[in-house]
């Protein structure tokens, strides 16, 4: 019961992770229905930017974190003007979209790898305190602070979303953006803003992951990525509390069959249950049933 | 007539090799009522279209107050005072019938993300303007009672309300409505020429009237631009218009 218990936090906490970058996919993908493959080389991104800071520049911990954060968020906005503006605007195929991204992807990657070289780069220790004992349970410092950060900034997005104006406005561009440009909304800058924001909490993400497995690489973003991306389809992507859930479940699931089946097969359950669960529910967990108009 | 709220200036556009709209001159005077009408595909909702930004110009342009609005954005035109409606009701759906109106009010807004994450208290005082501004935009309606409904669950009529009354949240001069009545039944065409006298009075405005019911069009507007081919081919009163044969022409396809 025990270990049962420790994998099941173990596993939330590492759906924190998830989630939190799950939600950068899920929110570009309800404004403007782009699959942004370069989010998971924002993970990256925000690691190295932390990195630099801390160890290069020799900045407490506080400044690296909100310089990445910042960094992260600058970064999406210039990746939307110089890369998608003027293909969403003109109204390019998604496939296009798709494959800037992509490109985008692979432009981070090759960067980062001539800046930083491609070998691994270990991170500093960066929050610890020692593990909380319940009873007999442990639960890792990592842990705790993965759970509660991203809860936290769930919260904070979720007002965001639902009581400001720019998140009117945001949800008011993803429902009809031509409406919205004639409601005298600067849709552009809305989703610059969507960029921002997501890329943000990639940032964040990456500084929870940095936290709880200490290794920089180049290429990290992929996996990551891609199992973000996994989790925001699993919940239903466009959907804010789906990337959540999502990424929870993805977490526990693989805590779970590191422990009770195989380490080497995390990533095919994984991806087994991304099928399974769009075999049974082709919208995701709390996708919207869209029906498109033809 | 008094002074010109929004003028068109021999405004063009082509697509292509085909001229959709052509040298179409007019002036909409203050608090004026003026109806748009034309068979099918004569270009009146192209009209629209420039007259918000949505299409460019090719040739001529549109002055508001006397401004020249060219290159300006949709979103641009609306701070600067021309609204519209839709010809296919576009709300957005899955928000509340009051987040629809105060959505077009954000643009009044001054508090910033940060305020309004935090809610600071300049937050709450603009955010319960915009509140009771919208309420009291939805009561001109007879809709306070809905504000809560979420936007697609509403009746067809209240639908057609509901954008009108988010055109007008933007603070518009000119409101321009892309056929109000399209599939309405009598008593909902009814109510919707008392709303849009309403309107007229309470706010002062000027309104363009795209309308395929002519008894609507004929009763309400105080003048009738015709066009046919993207080219005006009469302007007058409704008496004028109607007796018209180059109207009757268009109209029947002599």
């Amino acid at each position: 019961m025990n270990v049962f218990m420790t994998q099941t936090l173990n596993g939330l906490g590492l759906g924190s992770i998830y989630a939190l970058i799950a939600l950068g996919y899920s929110m570009v993908y309800g404004i403007v229905k782009l699959i942004n493959f370069a989010h998971g080389d924002i993970i990256m991104v925000g690691g190295y930017v932390v990195l630099l800071m801390m160890v290069t520049m020799g900045l407490p911990l506080w400044m690296a974190v909100i310089g990445s954060v910042l960094f992260c968020a600058l970064a999406g906005v210039l990746i939307e003007r110089i890369a998608y503006r003027r293909l969403l605007n003109h109204g390019a195929p998604r496939i296009s979209l798709l494959i800037t991204a992509i490109g985008v992807s692979i432009f981070l990657q090759n960067l980062f790898q001539l800046i930083f070289g491609s070998d691994a780069k270990s991170v500093p220790q960066m929050f610890a305190f020692p593990p909380i004992a319940i009873g007999s349970l442990q639960i890792a410092s990592s842990t705790i602070i993965n759970i509660v950060v991203s809860v936290l900034m769930m919260i904070g997005l979720h007002l965001l979303v639902n009581k400001s104006r720019m998140g009117k406005a945001m949800r008011a561009t993803s429902e009809d953006a031509g409406a919205a440009m004639l409601m005298g909304i600067n849709t552009n800058h809305t989703v610059a803003f969507t960029f921002a924001v997501g890329s943000a909490l990639a940032a964040v993400g990456a500084v929870l992951y940095c936290n709880t497995y200490p290794q920089l690489k180049p290429v990290m973003g992929n996996l990551l990525g891609l199992k973000a991306f996994v989790a925001a389809v699993l919940g239903g992507i466009g959907s804010i509390p789906g990337a959540m859930l999502g990424g929870y479940i993805l977490g526990v699931a693989e805590s779970w069959t590191k422990s009770y089946i195989s380490s080497n097969l995390t990533d095919a359950v994984v991806f087994g249950i991304l099928i399974v669960v769009l075999l049974l529910k082709p919208t995701g967990l709390l996708g919207k049933n869209v029906k498109e108009k033809v | 007539m008094s002074k010109a709220v929004l003028k068109a200036d021999h405004l063009g556009i082509t697509f292509g090799g085909l001229k959709a709209v052509t040298d179409f001159n007019a002036e909409i005077g203050e608090h004026e009522l003026v109806g748009l009408i034309g068979p099918n595909g004569a270009g009146k909702t192209t009209i629209f279209n420039l007259l918000t930004g949505v299409y460019q110009p090719t040739e001529g342009s549109v002055y508001l107050d006397g401004k020249s609005m060219a290159g300006k954005k949709p979103h641009q035109m609306v701070k600067a005072g021309i609204a519209r409606t839709f010809q296919n009701i576009r709300l957005f759906k899955d928000m509340t019938v009051i987040e629809n109106v105060k959505v077009a009010f954000n643009q009044h807004m001054k508090y910033s993300v940060f305020g309004g994450m935090l809610r600071l208290p300049s937050f709450w005082k603009e955010e319960d303007g915009i509140d009771g501004k919208a309420r009291e935009l939805l009561r001109v309606f007879n809709m306070e009672d809905l504000a809560q409904n979420t936007a697609k669950n509403l009746p067809y009529g209240q639908q057609r309300k509901l954008e009108i009354a988010r055109a007008l949240a933007t603070g518009a001069k000119v409101l321009l409505l892309d056929e109000p009545a399209a599939g309405m039944n009598p008593t909902e065409t009814m109510e919707l020429m008392n709303a849009i006298a309403t309107i007229r009075e309470r706010f002062g405005i000027s309104i363009i009237l795209i309308e395929h019911d002519m008894s609507l069009v004929m009763k309400i507007c105080e003048r009738i631009i015709v066009i046919d081919y993207g080219q005006i081919i009469a302007t007058g009163t409704p008496a004028e218009v109607a007796n018209n044969p180059k109207v009757i022409g268009a109209y029947l396809g002599e």
